[in-house]
């Protein structure tokens, strides 16, 4: 930065408005150092400061059955008297788009530390990816890109990716998305804070040492929109998992010994954001010499060193007189330990450089980044694309290459080639590994005994893109009922909001609608959500992604012992349908596939029904009367019934009825391939299906018989007239190819 | 029986290892970081799955300079017993405990599944209370699983019955598309001469509970302590 160069450019290069900088003025009564220009930048931008979605994320309920616990550096909910959950899902899509491997990777290094600094033991992973059209070959690179850096960085720090959803669409060709989420587990008395306290206390920077990367990675890249260039490449981080794992195991070892009063990931924003974070959220202040951090290179300037995201750094405050205790453990581990501060008791943050201040300011004026009241409009086509005339379609005739087509589709396609990439089992843990479920079920064996969880993450953005509020409550209903699948209760929420650029009325009516449907859902699930993450900007001068609001949702088992998985078991087992036939096509897989339309209504949702459904399978689950449990999603009934017997590898009798056609257009297209919520499959052993209908009856869930598990054909027919009879080995074979294919190319 | 666990930086199986030995098994265990160069209490030693230094430079290369490796090497020549699982293994061939070295998967990729491995040679102290050729489904998580060793010591290690696990299928049929990695000659887990150091790829501590789909591990375990508690040792110390 040159010395003459005026203060606008300065913050115009730094990736601030001119309003932002009169602001800055304003407020300090001055002008602003470079270094505090620097810092101003990076905690106000969008990706720190939150300043256009803040006003909005206060609709989302806080309240369920399992206590919450929101504001940290990740949320959680207390599972068991005692024993909290702690789980968060961010984003790091431009860093991805721009060098995939390392920003997938240093996605993951974030959001571990997130969950660390709440002073829990990251115990699972999971993540969230959209891509590019995979034909195309600068989208697959990126697609095998970040899911080399999801193994390469998840892998090596002993933390089991046990689940996720990956899904394809033009609209991400120049903006993939890759949301990360972490789970963690402490006990109460684990529990850390990220608030500073005690005047005298040591500020302690430990883990891995600066360096230039990351420079303006929440602001220049992450707050605006792409315009993908070579040069943004040094403002993404570099990671190196290895230090990451010994970061993991010195930090839970240094928590162990009392010394440490609060910690912080340095993550977006890095140095300026744990230091004016923990200083405000405490109510102190601090004096800080940058001279003393650990660098990894020569001839930084101050500021860099504030604003550097140079990967795998915590932020300590430690008890003045106990800083040995701690530096023993970090050195220990090889990493680096320096005290770089003191907690003051006056609320000024003051940074020197030696002997020179070269920065003062209060810390809650940094922290709080200006809101912003932004325009929303629906956009003008969306209503036409709803109301779709679906009269002008044709009923397809052959079913069975409609089935296939739907199978080898990469979006519902077998999701091996990726996950059997991820350790998925270290931590021993994973009852039910990626693709045996509709979730991941995870025993608590270290905690409590028979305790475990379940962990989804879901979003229809196609859904979204057509009615974000609905497509938006879709996705929590989906995520629910994913959980309820494998036996688990719905209990707490994390999300990860993806949109264009927010300045856009019709970029921030999808934000907004997509935020009022998730906070109305959750309301009627009763889970609070207690942690996420906005990512604006996922936009291109040539193109803006889906509405893409991940959820990522966790369930609690109370007994391990009670959980199901999607195959079918055995020769003679009962299929029954919980809930309706009741297929609608809008928006649907099958639309896409056979006519390549992307238009109508998402389906409607009944809550009332979705919960009684739900709960009358976990119900089921937990009496031990269902063999397997898989929901009517994507590609719907049809390929709900063929994925059980993939999975399962036995073949299925369905016997569907004329009474199960739905009064609409392509009313057989409906009943098959039709999506809609509040459907589950289920199996039942033949000796306890009294048992299950009389208890389906109690609780009042409809339910449909659909026929048997036989042999090893795939066949469907109405009124008895086949509708398609394959071999499962064949359809088998479409779903392990549509992904595959895609990935050794 | 004490197991001495080693934990390198950047270990991450060793907690699992822990958890099965002490939990599941009733046995005594402690974990002992790589600078330490006394393991004297210890009465079997385990080097667990990982990524020891990272794997960088290559995998296991590092961790062999630990300070603990001279012990562990005297307790082995003492006649105790070692047994290195996945990165445990590497370790253990870079350190030339074991024969041979690792290259990278044939599919290039890391690989995370269930594998099933046949037991070619019961007379181990890992392996005593399988019958011969019992198939034990156990689970692989590697990159740079594939065995590589020149023809001659291939012919030896099978002429001296050194090779104990082989990758199967179901069936117990040592096939090509058995093999998840290109392994030579489909070798899964291999002893030294004395035949008290095990190296082998799959994770016995993942299929230690029926909870997690196979507990066939555990026969691993049996034998190890069976033969510790009746023998102390196969070769006398």
């Amino acid at each position: 930065m040159a010395v003459t160069e005026p203060l606008e450019e300065k913050a115009i290069a730094l990736g601030m408005t001119l309003d932002e900088l009169s602001q800055v003025r304003r407020l300090l009564g001055r002008d602003p150092t470079d270094a505090e220009l620097a810092m101003f930048s990076v905690e106000w931008s969008e990706h720190c400061g939150y300043g256009r979605s803040r006003s909005w994320l206060r609709l989302f309920p806080k309240e369920g059955k399992f206590p919450p616990l929101v504001g940290g550096d990740a949320g959680g909910i207390e599972v068991a008297p005692g024993l909290f959950v702690l789980f968060k899902m961010e984003s790091h899509n431009h860093p991805s788009q721009i060098e995939p491997k390392g920003g997938a990777a240093t996605g993951i290094g974030g959001i571990v530390r997130d969950i660390l600094a709440m002073g829990a033991r990251p115990i699972a992973l999971l993540d969230a990816l959209r891509f590019g059209d995979p034909s195309d070959p600068k989208a697959r690179y990126i697609f095998r890109g970040v899911i080399d850096g999801i193994q390469w960085y998840g892998n090596c720090i002993g933390v089991p990716t046990v689940a996720g959803e990956v899904a394809f669409h033009p609209a991400y060709q120049t903006n993939c998305l890759v949301g990360v989420m972490c789970v963690g587990v402490a006990r109460a008395k684990e529990l850390m804070t990220s608030v500073a306290k005690g005047p005298g206390n040591a500020v302690v920077y430990v883990g891995n040492k600066t360096g230039r990367d990351g420079i303006g990675g929440c602001s220049v890249l992450a707050s605006q929109e792409l315009k993908e260039s070579l040069s943004l490449r040094p403002a993404v981080q570099l990671g190196d998992p290895f230090t990451e794992k010994c970061l993991i195991e010195a930090c839970l070892e240094a928590f162990q010994t009392g010394a440490v009063v609060a910690v912080k990931d340095m993550g977006a924003a890095g140095l300026t954001c744990s230091t004016v974070e923990t200083a405000a959220a405490g109510g102190v202040g601090m004096i800080v010499d940058l001279s003393l951090v650990p660098r990894r290179e020569a001839g930084m300037e101050p500021w860099e060193v504030l604003v550097s995201e140079s990967q795998e750094r915590m932020l300590l405050i430690v008890e003045r007189g106990r800083e040995w205790e701690v530096e023993r453990i970090f050195r220990k581990w090889g990493l680096a330990f320096a005290v770089i501060g003191r907690i003051i008791e006056e609320p000024v943050l003051r940074y020197y450089d030696g002997d020179q201040l070269i920065a003062e300011l209060p810390p809650q004026v940094v922290a709080s980044a200006p809101l912003y009241s932004l325009s929303a409009q629906e956009p003008a086509h969306l209503k036409e694309k709803r109301s779709f005339d679906f009269s002008t379609l044709p009923e397809p005739t052959d079913w069975e290459s409609v089935l296939l087509g739907l199978l080898s589709d990469p979006d519902i396609a077998d999701k091996s080639p990726i996950y059997e990439q991820y350790d998925h089992m270290v931590q021993t843990n994973t009852v039910v590994p990626p693709g045996a479920g509709d979730a991941a079920v995870l025993a608590l064996k270290d905690y409590e005994r028979d305790l475990a969880i379940a962990v989804t993450a879901d979003c229809n953005s196609l859904y979204c893109s057509l009615d974000p509020y609905w497509g938006a409550q879709l996705s929590v209903a989906e995520a629910a009922r994913n959980l309820s699948c494998v036996g688990a209760e719905p209990a707490g929420v994390t999300d990860c909001l993806c949109f264009g650029n927010p300045d856009k009325p019709d970029r921030y009516w999808y934000f907004v609608e997509s935020v009022k449907g998730i906070a109305d859902a959750c309301r009627r699930l009763g889970v609070p959500v207690v942690s996420g993450n906005v990512s604006f900007y996922n936009e291109s001068p040539t193109s803006v992604i889906l509405p893409t609001p991940f959820i990522g949702m966790i369930g609690v088992l109370s007994n391990v012992a009670h959980h199901t998985t999607a195959g079918f078991k055995k020769e003679g087992d009962a299929i029954f349908l919980l809930g309706v036939p009741s297929g609608s096509l809008g928006a649907s897989r099958f639309l896409r596939v056979v006519f390549g339309l992307e238009v109508g209504s998402p389906p409607a949702l009944d809550w009332d029904r979705e919960i009684q459904v739900q709960s009358a399978c976990r119900r089921a689950i937990r009496e031990g009367l269902v063999q397997s449990a898989h929901d009517v999603s994507e590609g719907g009934l049809a390929v709900a019934l063929a994925e059980c017997c993939i999975l399962g590898n036995i073949g299925a009798d369905v016997q569907l009825s004329r009474t199960h056609l739905p009064p609409s257009f392509l009313p057989l297209s409906s009943l098959l391939f039709g999506e809609s919520p509040a459907q589950i499959v289920v199996s039942v052993d033949p000796k306890k299906k009294d048992d299950f209908i009389r208890l389906l009856n109690d609780l009042g869930c409809p339910f449909v018989f659909l026929g048997q598990v036989t042999g090893d054909r795939f066949c469907i027919a109405l009124e008895g007239q086949s509708l398609l009879d394959l071999p499962v080995t064949e359809i088998a074979d479409g779903w392990r190819s549509g992904l595959s294919s895609y990935l050794t190319r | 029986m004490r197991f001495g666990i080693i934990v390198f930086p950047g270990s991450n199986c060793d907690r699992d290892c822990w958890y099965v030995v002490t939990q599941g098994l009733g046995q005594d265990a402690r974990f002992v970081w790589h600078q330490e160069t006394d393991i004297s209490d210890i009465d079997a030693v385990m080097l667990p799955g990982g990524f020891s230094y990272g794997d960088y430079l290559r995998v296991g290369a590092i961790a062999r300079f630990s300070p603990v490796m001279n012990a562990v090497r005297r307790f082995a020549e003492d006649g105790g017993l070692v047994i290195g699982i996945c990165n445990g293994f590497q370790i253990l061939v870079e350190a030339q405990m074991l024969p041979g070295a690792f290259l990278r998967n044939a599919g290039l990729r890391f690989r995370c599944r269930p594998t099933f491995i046949r037991v070619e040679n019961n007379a181990t102290p890992f392996t005593v209370l399988c019958r011969p050729g019992q198939v034990l489904q156990i689970p692989i998580a590697h990159a740079d699983g594939r065995y590589y060793a020149d023809e001659a010591t291939l012919n030896q290690l099978e002429k001296e019955g050194r090779i104990v696990f082989r990758y199967c299928d179901p069936s117990g049929q040592v096939t090509e598309s058995a093999n998840p990695n290109g392994s030579a000659r489909n070798i899964a887990g291999l002893i030294n001469e004395t035949g008290n150091v095990l190296g082998m790829m799959p994770h016995p501590e993942r299929a230690s509970s029926k909870l997690l789909g196979s507990e066939d591990g555990l026969w691993i375990w049996k034998s190890l302590i069976h033969s510790f508690q009746t023998c102390g040792s196969v070769v006398p110390r």
